[in-house]
């Protein structure tokens, strides 16, 4: 089903996270969030694959998974050949270093009780038998890479600022040298000014260091710009993925097409003459999916299968993937 | 600066401080606009620009102390809002003025029906009967398209999704037939494909209602799909202000400048990077005595560091609060 000729560094194959529901005195299960439903990816070393998705898609949950932050319901994660979904905790905590996540909110991430310094060295006193003053040269090396003023490692996180905060975020990523980041919104909380500043920086450290990133986000033109290659989730699944510049250009799927569509476009000259496809209705419950593809009670060229048959996801071009029985 | 059409709402040289602990934070300065009848006039500006304040000094909706207005005058209407009681106010708001606000989960009572909510500004300032009152609510859950009106009235805000929310909020303001509405970032919390649907209906309903419309937001996307006029904001003052196309066709704030910039775009060819503007929007516990901006400024020189800019005229109905000339790249000659 995939390109087999460059090796992956992330492969992701049929993930689930169902999230039961209990009801009643005795806890009987009687149903399940199906947050993520079977999908399937792979990250290959130092690019950025975007995932985008309307929120409650399931991204978040996709990212946190793939980290074993949750425990999966099904399907395997391997990070480097090694199956994250079914290490033990201490294999696991072995591994965490490698794998590390930055989050959407600076505010509620960072502890408001410890200083910076302590919050970015707090990953080296966990995982590394380093001395004080190799830990605190570390903390050091690690600001100056994310643009923060040495002096500042004995504040408190609510002296700083958003875009700021981010940056302490993003140094206590990088503590470790990890290979890969999950990067989970986290320009969202910021303003467009602070946003373009947060986002050169992620290149400018994927550069230096050679990180791989998992990039979530509901910002179609930002992850336009970032990654390398575009996966599309809806309800759970994946509904399309291929490499950017097709993605962005020649979508196939009719949930990318109306994504896409709906983006506001900054200039009111060419905001008259797009041709923008409005979907009716909600997205709906994702612990009642409809039958046939997710995607068919919104979809404005719904024919009769789709209501009936789950799409298979197949490649329908060079590194180009989707799941809709309209596309040839 | 104001031209002479008719104008429903007019602003001019409004100011509203905060009497903090940590002493004044000057959130307004000196902000003068006006709105006419059936026009959509957008506010852009980053968060702590003061746009939603200067919304909500309008009608005082701001606790008062903390805040207070200081100075400026406001006409609504022909009227002095500044002098009204709180009764001649009280009239004014929800009625002859409507409010979209930017949360739909918490701006609605969770403990009251979608109906009663409705009714209850219809009952208040339009004096119907509950039958009436009733019918008329069906009437615009129906114009705000959420299907099977009659029924919904009786269901609460938990039984709605948060695009639905944001309608049944539209269909509240709208509810008394108001002159101007102001839409405080009502589609910031929704998705682009609920916004899409929103921006469409807030269309529809101008067409429909031919009500004048302020519409805040950090989106410049948004603002150039729907607004007649623009007035950017940065810092509590308005920098520059022009009609919608004039103003990204030719922007000359270097504030608005770097802001479009800053955008990634959806097609066309990819940036390698993004312009950023350096530096942090400044705290505002000072009234400004320089240029807010200068400190992030890329065409800063000394005029900028003494001398707070006033709006100057650069054509019709395009003005820019700058020391620096955009045309020739040199200090203006003012």
């Amino acid at each position: 089903m995939f390109d087999d000729k460059k090796t992956p560094l992330l492969r992701v194959r049929n993930l689930k996270m169902h999230f039961p529901i209990y009801r009643g005195l005795m806890k009987k299960q009687v149903g399940a969030v199906k947050a993520v439903d079977g999908i399937s990816f792979d990250i290959f070393e130092g690019e950025t694959l975007g995932l985008v998705g309307e929120s409650g898609c399931g991204k978040s949950t996709a990212g946190r998974c793939v980290l074993r932050l949750y425990e999966v319901t099904d399907g395997s994660i391997e990070l480097d050949g090694q199956n994250i979904a079914e290490l033990s905790g201490k294999e696991l905590r072995a591994k965490r270093p490698e794998m590390q996540m930055i989050f959407q909110d600076p505010q509620a991430s960072l502890n408001p009780r410890m200083t910076v310094g302590s919050i970015i060295s707090e990953p080296l006193v966990e995982h590394r038998k380093m001395t004080k003053v190799e830990r605190s040269a570390r903390v050091d090396e690690l600001m100056d890479a994310v643009g923060l003023a040495r002096r500042y490692a004995d504040r408190y996180p609510h002296e700083f600022s958003g875009g700021q905060r981010q940056r302490i975020g993003i140094a206590r990523a990088l503590a470790l040298n990890p290979k890969f980041i999950v990067c989970d919104e986290p320009i969202a909380a910021l303003d467009v000014s602070i946003q373009a500043q947060v986002v050169n920086l992620l290149e400018d450290l994927q550069e230096k260091y050679g990180l791989t990133y998992l990039f979530i986000s509901h910002d179609l033109s930002m992850v336009r710009h970032l990654a390398s290659r575009v996966a599309v989730m809806y309800l759970g699944k994946l509904v399309e993925l291929g490499p950017s510049e097709t993605l962005y250009t020649a979508a196939q799927h009719p949930y990318t097409q109306a994504l896409l569509s709906a983006v506001p476009h900054p200039d009111p000259a060419k905001a008259g003459n797009i041709n923008r496809i409005i979907l009716e209705g909600d997205v709906p419950s994702p612990s009642n999916p409809p039958q046939g593809c997710n995607f068919c009670t919104r979809c404005p060229r719904a024919i009769d299968i789709c209501h009936q048959d789950e799409p298979e996801w197949r490649q329908i071009g060079e590194d180009h993937f989707a799941a809709c029985h309209l596309i040839e | 600066m104001l031209d002479a059409r008719a104008t429903i709402l007019d602003v001019a040289n409004l100011k509203t401080i905060f009497n903090t602990r940590d002493g004044e934070v000057h959130a307004v300065n000196h902000v003068s606009f006006s709105l006419a009848p059936g026009e959509l006039l957008g506010i852009v500006g980053e968060s702590g620009s003061g746009k939603s304040v200067t919304m909500m000094s309008l009608l005082k909706l701001l606790p008062m102390p903390p805040a207070e207005i200081t100075d400026g005058s406001i006409t609504f209407d022909g009227r002095n809002v500044r002098a009204m009681s709180d009764e001649e106010l009280r009239k004014v708001r929800g009625a002859e003025i409507g409010f979209i606000f930017q949360d739909p989960m918490t701006s609605l009572n969770p403990v009251f029906t979608i109906g009663f909510q409705i009714m209850e500004p219809l009952r208040l300032h339009m004096r119907m009967s509950k039958k009436a009152a009733r019918t008329r609510a069906a009437e615009l859950l129906e114009l705000v398209g959420i299907p099977d009106p009659v029924a919904r009235l009786k269901d609460f805000p938990h039984q709605f999704s948060g695009g639905m929310r944001q309608r049944v909020m539209i269909a509240i303001a709208l509810a008394c037939d108001p002159k101007v509405l102001i839409a405080d970032e009502p589609t910031t919390a929704l998705d682009v494909t609920i916004q899409a649907q929103i921006l469409e209906l807030i269309k529809d309903l101008r067409q429909k209602m031919g009500m004048a419309i302020i519409w805040i937001t950090h989106d410049l996307g948004v603002i150039a799909e729907i607004a007649d006029r623009v007035a950017v904001m940065y810092a509590g003052q308005i920098v520059e202000h022009a009609e919608v196309t004039e103003l990204f066709r030719n922007p000359q704030h270097p504030y608005t400048r770097a802001l479009l910039e800053t955008l990634p775009d959806i097609s066309g060819s990819r940036a390698k990077r993004l312009m950023s503007i350096d530096g942090q929007p400044p705290n505002l516990s000072k009234a400004p005595s320089s240029c807010e901006f200068a400190p992030r400024c890329r065409h800063v020189f000394d005029r900028c560091r003494t001398e707070n800019p006033q709006r100057r005229d650069i054509t019709n109905n395009h003005d820019v609060a700058c020391w620096w000339d955009a045309s020739t790249g040199e200090p203006a000659d003012v």
